[in-house]
């Protein structure tokens, strides 16, 4: 390959490839839950992104508490040891709202839509309460190693033009998706539950006649859910920052993605998650610089070749929204109609 | 919160109402002693009143009459409430010239409503936005901050000097931000520039590296941000740090702050940045002083608000009595070279001349020279990051 060709792709990959992944697992964790949500309660959770906010916001509580104690795992972000306290927490809250505001409209037999007027009720709440705990401002939490490598260094390895940055936390936000993905198709696949949980949301009536207990495949989507939410949350957080607005923004790419992929479809929240986060970003990215590496001297582009501006980016899960719901309401998996 | 704000209303118009004594020359003080610079107020009108008192205690002004200055509150952001008010100082209290305002947007409502269609000089200590440069103000809105326009040109020049002609703009998304990138892209063609990329960034957002990227397509080797240290500003950096777009930046005022070298530390080192003020002599004479009179020195608009006060008094004593009118035929003459120049402190020195038919150019405490409409150029500091800390290399 030709340098040029060689600096084209790493372009490419700094630009588009490398924060499209990280962005697609961080969506693809949150639409999962939703997914879940979707399958077991049937309804369309609205505090999702609130409880990514609230289980962030715990993981950063006690980041600091095993910051101030001293603990810390080195080159790695110490906020993956303060995970499972966090998760916990999480769930903790998750059951807690469950026990005070869904069992009596799973008592009633409300319609769907309640749930979903219900859960926008706690998605205020639980705003109001994590701005209260931590506060509006950005906090940026993630210590230890920040680069896996650094763009500068990539140049000066290679000799290449271009540089290909990779963040720590955008390598860990790859890996742990890819874990936490495998771990739960094991579950829902293999295990008693998992496969209680599935028949529930396949067929509810069926399911309790052949003797399942559904409060417990609540309590264990409501489980899952919290930890999925936690962890997303937290890997967003450690990529970006923690801002609680931000959380609220993210609602629409993550509904995006679960209706996408087919909402109730674990598989189809994943896939939804990447064709959202690379849609946003190969659409926002100006390619100008890309084609002057690979087209022949002399027919560079003079504009940037950007498609859409990138105040745009969240208009880009609009779009593909509603393409969607026009034509495959059921998303790419054949799941719930919306 | 109620009854403190009408017991302090109350004793401000008491303290106003035994002030003014008559046979003094009232002198209309309007700036936001409520809304969001109302922390920045107290000082800035203690300053300018503090140049009244100076005029006064000297026994020359106008064969020794007194300035009494007379406060209203311009609230930063409500023009209508701004504009009564100043109607009142003009109509009720008759004032003869007017220190203030101090928002951008109030102060052009009062010129445009107020004080211009009645004749009476405006001296705004502090605002800045380049829209009040093209003022119908027929010579009477004159101010002592220097425009946003003003440091677009200042760092056009930098970089001229430096060699620099090819670099990609982000500036936040608002009247500062586009004021400033505006008038920084004329300045920087002017000077045989070119701007590859002018985008605007919102603040408050997680994630900038989409606006980066962009930014980084068009090949440009410097970045310049015009925006907030601790918002929008501060994401782009670090996206383009991380990205390895970008390594070298030029920042604005926004961004010039210890919050960002202690963020980022020596992977900006060589980046450069202009802000407002300078270490001239007035500034030092002037810091003393206001040390002495209980003001905060390193306040925003301190200096700026004196040599406002000083200036009205000046002009009065040149028309040779205290007009409208008079003051707003002589504000230039006594502002500007030729003459005998005059620093903070030296106002009975710059009243005795100009009783003696001499003329004087008034330096002050931030080196005034108004421009052809009344706006002074001010004195930018050029930065640069050196070994993670800035340093200032130069001043314009």
């Amino acid at each position: 390959m030709t340098p040029d060709l060689l600096n084209a792709l790493v372009l490419i990959t700094n630009y588009v490839i490398v924060p499209g992944l990280a962005y697609g697992s961080q969506l693809a964790l949150g639409a999962l839950g939703i997914t879940l949500i979707y399958g077991t309660l049937r309804f369309a959770n609205f505090a999702h992104g609130e409880t990514m906010a609230f289980g962030a916001m715990m993981a950063i509580l006690f980041t600091w508490w095993l910051q101030s104690m001293g603990i810390s795992i080195q080159p790695l972000p110490t906020a993956l040891l303060a995970l499972p306290l966090a998760i916990a927490a999480t769930i903790a809250f998750a059951l807690f709202t469950d026990k005070a505001v869904y069992k009596f409209y799973r008592k009633k037999r409300s319609t769907s839509a309640v749930f979903v007027i219900a859960s926008i009720g706690v998605m205020f709440m639980m705003n109001g309460i994590v701005r209260f705990i931590i506060g509006t401002n950005d906090r940026n939490f993630a210590d230890g190693e920040r680069y896996i490598i650094m763009a500068r260094d990539f140049k000066n390895m290679t000799g290449l033009d271009e540089g290909l940055g990779i963040k720590v936390s955008q390598g860990i936000t790859v890996v742990v998706a890819v874990i936490l993905v495998g771990a739960l198709f094991l579950f829902l696949q293999k295990t008693r539950a998992g496969k209680a949980m599935r028949a529930f949301s396949d067929n509810e009536d069926l399911a309790l006649l052949s003797g399942i207990n559904p409060e417990r495949v609540v309590l264990i989507a409501w489980v899952i859910t919290a930890t999925l939410a936690t962890i997303a949350g937290t890997l967003y957080g450690l990529d970006k920052s923690f801002k609680p607005f931000t959380f609220f923004q993210l609602l629409l790419p993550l509904f995006a993605a679960a209706i996408v992929g087919g909402i109730g479809k674990p598989i189809g929240a994943i896939a939804g998650g990447f064709i959202i986060a690379f849609s946003e970003v190969t659409v926002t990215y100006a390619y100008k610089k890309f084609l002057t590496y690979i087209v022949p001297e002399g027919m560079e582009p003079n504009g940037l070749v950007q498609l859409l501006s990138t105040d745009y980016k969240f208009a880009v899960s609009f779009i593909i929204l509603v393409v969607v719901l026009l034509v495959r309401p059921t998303g790419i998996m054949k799941g719930g109609s919306v | 919160m109620k009854k403190l704000l009408l017991t302090t209303t109350l004793f401000g118009a008491m303290a106003s109402a035994t002030v003014a004594m008559a046979g003094d020359i009232k002198v209309g003080v309007i700036i936001g002693f409520t809304g969001p610079i109302e922390s920045l107020t107290p000082d800035m009108a203690a300053s300018a009143e503090l140049a009244f008192k100076e005029a006064s205690d000297s026994g020359m002004l106008l064969g020794g009459q007194a300035i009494a200055p007379v406060r209203k509150d311009s609230t930063c952001v409500d023009a209508a409430a701004a504009t009564a008010n100043a109607e009142n100082l003009i109509t009720a209290e008759n004032v003869v010239a007017i220190y203030g305002a101090d928002c951008s947007g109030v102060t052009g409502a009062i010129a445009n409503n107020v004080a211009v269609p009645n004749g009476v000089v405006m001296v705004s200590p502090s605002a800045t936005s380049p829209g009040l440069s093209a003022l119908d103000d027929k010579g009477y809105f004159f101010r002592t901050a220097p425009s946003d326009a003003r440091q677009g040109e200042v760092i056009a020049d930098v970089l001229k000097s430096r060699g620099i002609t090819d670099v990609a703009v982000t500036y936040t998304n608002n009247d500062y931000g586009k004021g400033l990138a505006d008038s920084f892209a004329t300045a920087f063609a002017k000077n045989g520039g070119k701007v590859s990329i002018s985008a605007s960034h919102e603040d408050g957002k997680a994630d900038y590296s989409a606006e980066v990227g962009a930014l980084a397509a068009t090949g440009s080797k410097h970045l310049a941000v015009f925006g907030y240290l601790d918002q929008g500003g501060k994401g782009i950096v670090q996206a383009s740090i991380d990205s390895g777009a970008f390594d070298n930046f030029i920042l604005g005022d926004g961004m010039i702050g210890d919050s960002l070298t202690d963020n980022f530390g020596s992977s900006l080192n060589g980046s450069i940045g202009t802000v407002a003020g300078g270490q001239s002599d007035g500034a030092m004479t002037f810091g003393a002083m206001a040390d002495k009179a209980g003001i905060k020195k390193d306040g925003p608009y301190v200096g700026e608000s004196y040599d406002a006060g000083a200036l009205i008094a000046l002009s009065m004593q040149a028309s040779g009595a205290p007009t409208r009118g008079g003051i707003q035929k002589n504000m230039m003459k006594v502002a500007n070279a030729p003459g005998t120049k005059i620093m903070p402190g030296e106002i009975a020195k710059g009243l005795k001349i100009l009783a003696e038919g001499g003329d004087i150019d008034y330096v002050g405490a931030t080196n005034v020279e108004f421009n052809q409409v009344g706006e002074v150029l001010g004195t930018f500091k050029e930065l640069e990051i050196k070994g993670g800390k800035f340093e200032t290399v130069k001043i314009h």
